[in-house]
Order: C-alpha cells, then sequence, then structure tokens
C-alpha cells in the first residue's frame, strides 16, 4: 500500500469515510437552518413596531454580496481542481480568493448589521429583527467558520503540506462552503426579494 | 487495509463547466433581483412562485455541480435530500401551525 493510499479512510460502501460523515453533517444543518428560516416565515408580518423589512432592507447592497459569495464558490471548486492536479501555485491563488470573498461578504454583513442598528432595528426590537439576525448571524457565522478553515488550508498549503494526496480535506472544506452558499442562495430569496407585508 | 477496496470515484466536472455554471449563477440572480423592481409582478401573487423556482434552480445547479452530487455517489444524494425534505416539511408544518401562509 503507497502512503498516499494509507491515509485515506474507505467504507464498505466504497466511499470515503470522512466524505460520508461529513454529508450527515451537511444533513443535519439543513434541519438547522430549515427550523431557523421556518421560525422567521412564521413570524413575517406580525411585528406590532417597525422597522419592517420593506421599510429596512437593502436589496442593492445584498445583491451585491450575494454574487460575491457566489463567486467564491466558483473560486472554491477552482481550488480543487488545481490541489486535484498538483498546482501549488493556482491552489493558493484559488484558496486565497475564496477566504477573501466570504470575508468581504462577512464585510457588507457587519456592515448591515450595524446600519440596521443605527436605524432602529435591534435584536429586541420587534419579532422581525429576532429572526431575521438569529438567521442571517447563524449564516454569517458560518461563513467566519468557513473562512477560518479555508486560511488554515492556505497555511497548510504554504508548509507544502497540501498536496494531491490531501485533494479530499480541499473537497470537504469545498462541500462546507458550497453548503453555506446554498443556505444563502434560500435566505436572499425569502428574506431579502420575498417581502411579505403585515398578515390579515 | 485491502487493496482490493477502492474508493468508487466519479470525474468531476471540467473546469469549462464550472465557469458556466458561474455563468448562470450570476444571470439568473441578475433575472432575481431585476423581478424584485419590477412594479407589475412584484405586487402580484406570481412574485414569490416565480423567484422561488429561480432560487430552486441556483440551489440545484450549486449542489449537482460544485458539491458534485451529480456525478458522485448516490449515497450521498441520500445523506443530503432526507434531511432536506425533512427541513422543507418542517417549514411548511410550521407555517400552517402559525397560520403564516399569505403571500
Amino acid at each position: 500500500m503507497s502512503t498516499a493510499a494509507a491515509t485515506v479512510h474507505y467504507t464498505s460502501t466504497g466511499q470515503d469515510t470522512r466524505k460520508i460523515a461529513f454529508w450527515t453533517f451537511i444533513g443535519s444543518e439543513c434541519l438547522l437552518f430549515g427550523s431557523l428560516i421556518a421560525t422567521y416565515l412564521s413570524y413575517e408580518g406580525k411585528s406590532v413596531v417597525g422597522p419592517t423589512p420593506e421599510e429596512i432592507l437593502n436589496i442593492p447592497l445584498t445583491s451585491v454580496s450575494t454574487f460575491v459569495l457566489l463567486m467564491s464558490s466558483l473560486a472554491m471548486v477552482l481550488a480543487l481542481a488545481a490541489v486535484s492536479t498538483g498546482q501549488t501555485r493556482y491552489t493558493r491563488v484559488w484558496l486565497a480568493t475564496t477566504a477573501g470573498l466570504g470575508a468581504v461578504f462577512l464585510g457588507f454583513q457587519v456592515w448591515e448589521f450595524t446600519s440596521f442598528v443605527h436605524e432602529g432595528l435591534k435584536i429586541s426590537t420587534n419579532l422581525f429583527g429576532s429572526t431575521f439576525y438569529v438567521l442571517t448571524g447563524c449564516h454569517g457565522l458560518h461563513v467566519a467558520v468557513g473562512v477560518i478553515w479555508l486560511s488554515t488550508l492556505l497555511i497548510l498549503s504554504f508548509r507544502g503540506k497540501l498536496g494531491p494526496e490531501k485533494a479530499m480535506n480541499v473537497e470537504i472544506a469545498g462541500l462546507y462552503w458550497h453548503f453555506v452558499d446554498v443556505v444563502w442562495i434560500v435566505i436572499f430569496t425569502v428574506v431579502y426579494l420575498i417581502q411579505r407585508g403585515p398578515a390579515a | 487495509m485491502s487493496d482490493q477496496v477502492q474508493e468508487k470515484t466519479h470525474a468531476h466536472p471540467s473546469v469549462r463547466i464550472y465557469l458556466s455554471i458561474a455563468a448562470i449563477l450570476t444571470a439568473v440572480t441578475v433575472v432575481e433581483v431585476g423581478i424584485f423592481y419590477i412594479p407589475a409582478i412584484r405586487g402580484t401573487a406570481f412574485l414569490a412562485p416565480i423567484l422561488l423556482l429561480l432560487s430552486a434552480g441556483k440551489f440545484a445547479l450549486v449542489v449537482m455541480f460544485y458539491m458534485h452530487l451529480k456525478p458522485d455517489s448516490k449515497l450521498f444524494t441520500a445523506l443530503f435530500t432526507a434531511p432536506l425534505l425533512l427541513a422543507a416539511a418542517v417549514i411548511l408544518a410550521l407555517m400552517t401551525l402559525l397560520g403564516a401562509w399569505v403571500l
């Protein structure tokens, strides 16, 4: 058995154990975000005081941050393609790009939260504030974890410890990053674009 | 570990496909935001279904091509789809329970 093969953990299904475990984790994350989205939608339009989503959400700004996150997913798959083919330089470039775009997305979110607080929307202001901050804040926390994870991979690459034999490590980090992206695709639609007024 | 056990690997999409998917995702996002600003659609019951359909399309593209569910083992599809459907059921159930069906 080769040294590289020794680091791979197969199961009787023929699949890598880490990949099976990570898809199971992503499944559990679906339930977490499903619950948070369900809570947001169930209480949407039921705030008795403002500010309301129509008054405060900044669609142009969030559209740009959505684009940034989508492009970070592209950079992530390009990093995986590069590490799989042993292109060390491009692996670093694309990992750094992905982490950088993730950091930019977080910057947009910090700016958004700060401006909302200045406009009078705090987590305790109304039902919209509570559900909005918990949902988008939980997503932002996931993005922050992803940025740290990608930065760790970048450091490993600079230390010469991220060759093609470790491509699975990048693939699993990529699964996490793309999941964070698809969650935002849903949040952007149901929270920002489909704004429902007060319940009748 | 036995050499007979090998991972059932599947070829990942090419860089060209990755770039094409990114272009489609960008175009669909532009369409979504554009639709949001069309007064004739914004105030109607058509807005939510159209946006949800476009969003589902983007979701599927990322999951199938960037997360490689399309070429990968069906086991991963099952591990992802089952909780996803359960989460969707939770959303629908909670919205129904709390009378939030005002689109």
